[in-house]
């Protein structure tokens, strides 16, 4: 059980920002459940691509002893979890613009009250 | 308590249940079992025959993400740019406002 | 907002260049030490961030208009795809890496000893994103805290 411990704290964080999505009222409180589902999901791909007690996959002044395929980690999920966490930082600045455009028009950021088209 | 927090807290319930019960079906973390593509990606990083898709890097995170798979690195680029063009566009003021 | 005191004026000042420059070693080095375009994009654009928080948003958008910040990320963004497409003129394959394998321009032989010349496409790449990602999130800062601060002073 205790080898599983990065896959439940994956489940901690999506877990916790789905609570903040759906029981908080404030629209700050929801975009910060957001980017703690985005932080779980860029964790969970990091832990898909581990070996046991391997190191980089760099060739750069590689210690001696390493063998060459076996004893690097994969390269591929480290790649695609950079591009994750840059699209991540793109929907992170759309939404917090547009909560400064509902601020200017409504003058109120609970969410049970920006409901109506207002002129 | 109306009926909306109740089915809130119920859907809230089943998700929770089913994400901590698939945290414990996965594979033990650090073994993996097929990792041919991998495998092939580190091997062939370093030469430079064209008949073996060699990259000539010393890095292979950094081939993996502009050479095996720039197609991915266009898609990121458009989207950071997207967003700009975005932010740019919503805090727009018209000269007469 | 706001300017800050002149102690923390000046210590932004010195230490911007240092903070420039590894950031650019970074993006240099991406094709031997963990880094590239991304990595070291986000370290200079932090650097960019530091001082407009020191310096205050309407002095800042006063030296650095956004238009020249824009002109600058559609830069790398054509010199990213301009590479792409000599791939596909110069071999019928998008994306391709032609400068690998021949002896006048970053094609040597990658032996695990930190040859700079080496790996062909790939440091132009990294310049072009980095410049890229660079004018991209520092537009998007600085762009966000002259609005607000617009924005409360018309309120007053």
């Amino acid at each position: 059980m205790i080898y599983q411990i990065p896959f439940l704290a994956v489940a901690g964080l999506v877990i916790i920002g789905l609570y903040a999505i759906i029981f908080k009222r404030n629209l700050i409180k929801m975009v910060i459940g957001v980017t703690l589902i985005e932080s779980g999901v860029n964790l969970f791909l990091i832990t898909l691509g581990y070996r046991e007690g391997s190191i980089a996959p760099i060739f750069t002044s590689l210690p001696e002893g390493v063998a060459v395929p076996e004893g690097m980690a994969l390269p591929v999920p480290q790649a695609l979890t950079l591009t994750s966490i840059v699209i991540g930082v793109a929907v992170l600045a759309l939404m917090l613009s547009l909560a400064i455009q509902i601020y200017r028009h409504y003058n109120s950021l609970d969410s049970d009250k920006v409901r109506r088209l207002k002129e | 308590m109306n009926k909306r927090d109740v089915a809130a807290a119920f859907f809230f319930a089943i998700v929770a249940v089913f994400l901590i019960f698939g945290a414990f079906m996965m594979h033990p973390f650090g073994e993996i079992e097929e990792s041919d593509m991998d495998d092939y990606i580190i091997r062939n990083t370093q030469s430079i025959d064209a008949d073996t898709d060699g990259a000539g890097a010393d890095n292979a995170v950094t081939a993996v993400v502009f050479d095996y798979r720039g197609f991915d690195t266009l898609g990121e680029a458009t989207v950071l740019f997207t967003a700009v063009a975005g932010v740019i566009m919503i805090f727009r003021r018209l000269k007469d406002d | 907002m706001t300017e800050m005191s002149k102690i923390v004026r000046t210590i932004a000042g010195v230490t911007f260049p240092f903070a420039v420059i590894f950031g650019l070693y970074v993006i240099a080095h991406g094709h031997l030490t963990p880094g590239g375009g991304f990595q070291g994009g986000a370290i200079v654009a932090s650097a960019c961030a530091m001082i407009l928080v020191a310096f205050g948003s309407k002095w800042t958008m006063e030296k650095i208009k956004e238009k020249r910040l824009s002109v600058l990320e559609s830069l790398g963004a054509i010199g990213f795809i301009g590479l792409a497409f000599i791939g596909l003129f110069t071999s019928g394959v998008f994306f391709k890496n032609f400068l690998v394998g021949n002896n006048y321009l970053f094609g040597n032989e990658a032996l695990g000893k930190g040859d700079i010349f080496t790996a062909g496409v790939l440091p132009f790449m990294n310049f072009a994103v980095g410049l890229k990602v660079i004018a991209g999130l520092f537009v998007i800062v600085l762009v966000m805290a002259y609005a607000t601060t617009m924005m409360k002073e018309g309120k007053k």
